[in-house]
């Protein structure tokens, strides 16, 4: 077992693409849950939304990319509105339910047998993706020593971290002017707000929108990323994944999504790399107790664990306050 | 009241006993269990040469021969039941080709079929079907009538299935006001149990009665499941005074460890249990039209009197009557001198059993997986917003619509692969127009 390796390996999960896709999942959830006090449990629907809206209208409808790219844009913001007029009046058990049966809707909408044509069945949809590709400006990769990235990883994370830092400056503008200010006391109290005569459905009309387009965002970086989009990659796993990021990072804090969902795919890579290595071939953990297989199924218990435990020991996570999470059933 | 509460469940599994005992007789083990390894399952049946109770005649000793990308990757001959299992090694698309010249001369290949049939293995095990009409004339193969039958069956025996589930689900939820994301895994749990015990049982003497055996097995360990959860988890955090959303948030946790703790024992082949697993109908099952296999007619009358049971419980007896006491008004109840946390205990242990009851059912109707739990799981929510959350009555109706729903929507236009689809779709129409359901109290919800 070499120690190097596993922290090479969680590094490099933890700044690489596949983490950015969950810190833009985990800014949209943090507007809704963190600031809103909306329980989206289908954050997987919206990112899909933006991977499908990008793929399919490039792909099936043969448009431009650029159009793509604002389709990826345009189809979380309408799936906000059809999902958000018949549930943002209910309650918060309902809404999360409503919201985790849309985003399952929708995955078995685009994988099904009988939508093949337009969105590609359990295969997926792929070649859409060259002009992204094409406007790489690096000539080779980066080797920083302990984590290196391939030439294509370099374009991706680039601009994956841009627009994460985009969204942030969006979210800490918007949190700090007198419209997040109204988003923060609905979630504190609706009937007071409702009572000051502000319209408390169209503020989580336009929060449930906002934090959509940013996890639509994340599918769009997700399509581009790996130049296929494929429904088994949105799961109900990929909003519970978000979730545990913005617990553990502080719900309600700008920069929560981002040092959580850091520091979580840096710990669940970790122990995934400890435990393939130490199981298996070669490995110090017998086969009896733990066979390949079973290490690769170490990270989500790891993921239900700590969603259980956070939630009951620190729901403020690292960086939030415990006053401002102090969220209950109305 | 805790004496009351142990005689009901012994009346529940005696009931379970007399009523499965009665029935071995008739049953015997039909079909070998499939091997745990991925394959793909072909079945080849003459449609038009029918036997006595209109069986399609099973063909014998036609060769398969499975390719992948061109390559051929495996080969098989069917056996007496008419049935072939070729393993693969990998998911993905395969084609399955017929060699003409083994089949029994007579036998000619429908028209409307040719000798390949291609295949998407997507499942771990040996569920991955392929089908060759034989001898079918197109009209015959989608009659309307004897469709609706087999999906109606069906659909009967999925309702009652999840009438139990969500039968669970609403005492637990009436009690304490939690949307229990785990409770799928807790019918998986149940399921697994029977499979577990069923192999323990099924090759000493009980092997005749190792399935209902499991079964009980499973449902007493369920409710003890669900006593543990609440004394362990829930109790506190209700004494803690956390609030039902960060609640429902660790139950999300709980499903995902569990679900996945599950898959570490269990891994995630498919398996089904040694008993009352085969699909032949016998005319000694024969109601409303309907012919029931033997597993489908134990499934229904198992529901039928448990459900019963639970429901004339609740409505007569004392603890039942607490349990709705302390669901319409835990405040007032706590007041009168009900004793609120031994109630809970009570509708935890109940409704854990009973859903551990529906895994059992519904590893003899469909096979056992540690992802099942999962996926139906969002059509238990169905139900019960269907019929109302947290009223009992409410999630018997939501739950047999649903059920049918689920079955019939096929019939209608719904891809087959996507049943789920239409439930969903129903309950998001359903807190569109009238968000208590059907039989709830109208109450502010936003």
């Amino acid at each position: 077992m070499d120690i190097l390796d596993i922290l090479r390996a969680a590094l490099q999960q933890a700044l690489g693409p596949q983490a950015i896709v969950f810190v833009l999942a985990a800014i949209g959830l943090n507007i809704h849950f963190g600031y809103t006090g909306l329980l989206n449990f289908g954050q997987a629907g919206f990112v899909a939304a933006g991977a499908y809206g990008m793929a399919v209208t490039v792909v099936t409808f043969d448009a431009p990319f650029w159009i793509g790219v604002l389709m990826a844009i345009v189809a979380p913001l309408v799936l906000a509105v059809i999902l958000g007029v018949p549930t943002l009046r209910l309650r918060a058990d309902y809404l999360a339910i409503v919201t985790i049966a849309a985003a399952e809707v929708l995955r078995f909408v685009f994988g099904a047998v009988e939508t093949k044509d337009t969105f590609g069945g359990s295969n997926g949809l792929n070649g859409y993706a060259k002009p992204f590709q094409e406007a790489n400006p690096f000539s080779s990769g980066l080797d920083l020593g302990i984590v290196s990235f391939g030439r294509n990883d370099l374009w991706s994370l680039t601009v994956g971290w841009a627009l994460v830092a985009l969204c942030c400056l969006l979210v800490w503008a918007l949190m700090r002017s007198p419209w997040g200010r109204v988003l923060r006391s609905i979630r504190e109290d609706e009937d007071a707000v409702r009572s000051l005569g502000k319209n408390v459905f169209a503020y989580k009309m336009q929060a449930l929108a906002l934090g959509g387009v940013i996890g639509g965002l994340g599918g769009l970086f997700l399509a581009l990323k790996q130049a296929s989009v494929v429904p088994s990659d949105y799961s109900t796993l990929m909003t519970f994944y978000a979730f545990a990021a913005l617990l553990l990072g502080g719900a309600g804090r700008v920069m929560g999504p981002v040092i959580g969902a850091f520091v979580f795919w840096f710990l669940i890579a970790g122990l995934g790399s400890f435990f393939s290595q130490s199981a298996g071939d070669g490995g110090w953990i017998p086969e009896v107790i733990m066979t390949d297989t079973q290490a690769s199924l170490i990270r989500y218990i790891m993921l239900g664990l700590a969603i259980m435990l956070l939630m009951i020991f620190r729901p403020q996570g690292i960086i939030g306050d415990r006053r401002e999470i102090a969220i209950d059933g109305r | 009241m805790r004496k009351r509460l142990y005689r009901v469940l012994v009346a529940l599994i005696g009931a379970l006993m007399v009523l499965m005992v009665g029935s071995t007789v008739a049953a015997q083990a039909t079909e070998t269990p499939p091997p745990d390894a991925t394959a793909i399952q072909v079945t080849l049946q003459d449609e038009a040469n029918k036997d006595a109770q209109g069986n399609p005649k099973p063909i014998e000793g036609v060769t398969l021969v499975v390719t992948k990308d061109g390559d051929k990757v495996g080969e098989g001959v069917t056996d007496a039941k008419g049935v072939a299992i070729i393993e693969v090694e990998e998911l993905g698309k395969h084609v399955v080709s017929l060699d003409e010249k083994s089949l029994p001369s007579g036998t000619v290949l429908d028209e409307n079929t040719k000798n390949e049939a291609t295949v998407q293995v997507r499942f771990q095990g040996p569920n991955n079907r392929a089908i060759f009409p034989i001898g079918v004339t197109a009209g015959e193969q989608s009659s309307f009538g004897k469709d609706l039958a087999q999906n109606l069956r069906a659909g009967i025996v999925f309702a009652l299935v999840l009438c139990l589930a969500a039968l669970g689900f609403s005492l637990i939820f009436g009690t304490t006001g939690l949307s229990n994301f785990a409770h799928g895994e807790l019918l998986t749990f149940g399921a697994l149990m029977a499979w577990t015990f069923d192999q323990l049982f099924k090759t000493g003497g009980l092997a005749t009665v190792s399935v209902i055996l499991a079964g009980i097995i499973a449902v007493v360990l369920g409710g003890v499941g669900g006593y543990v959860q609440d004394k362990v988890l829930w109790g506190p955090l209700r004494r803690r005074g956390t609030g039902l959303i960060a609640m429902m948030i660790v139950s999300i946790g709980l499903s995902i460890f569990l679900r996945y703790l599950y898959q570490y024992f269990y891994s995630s082949s498919t398996r089904s249990v040694s008993q009352y697993s085969g699909q032949q109908r016998e005319e000694h099952w024969y109601y409303l039209g309907l012919a029931f296999a033997d597993r489908e007619a134990i499934t229904v009358l198992i529901s039928i009197v448990t459900i019963t049971v639970v429901c004339l419980w609740l409505a007569k007896s004392r603890m039942g009557k607490a349990m709705r006491a302390v669901s319409d008004n835990p405040a007032l109840a706590a007041s009168s001198g009900l004793r609120v946390d031994g109630v809970i205990t009570n509708a935890w242990v109940i409704g854990a059993a009973l859903t551990a009851l529906s895994g059992v059912l519904y590893a003899l109707t469909l096979q056992v997986n540690v992802f099942m739990g999962m996926r139906i799981l969002l059509v238990i929510f169905a139900a019960v917003t269907l019929g109302g959350l947290g009223t009992i009555w409410g999630s018997l109706v939501g739950s047999l619509v649903i059920g049918l729903v689920y079955e019939l929507g096929p019939l209608f236009g719904v891809p087959t692969s996507i049943k789920e689809v239409g439930p969903l779709l129903i309950m998001i129409v359903i807190l569109l127009v009238r968000p208590q359901g059907i039989l709830g109290r109208k109450e502010r919800l936003g």
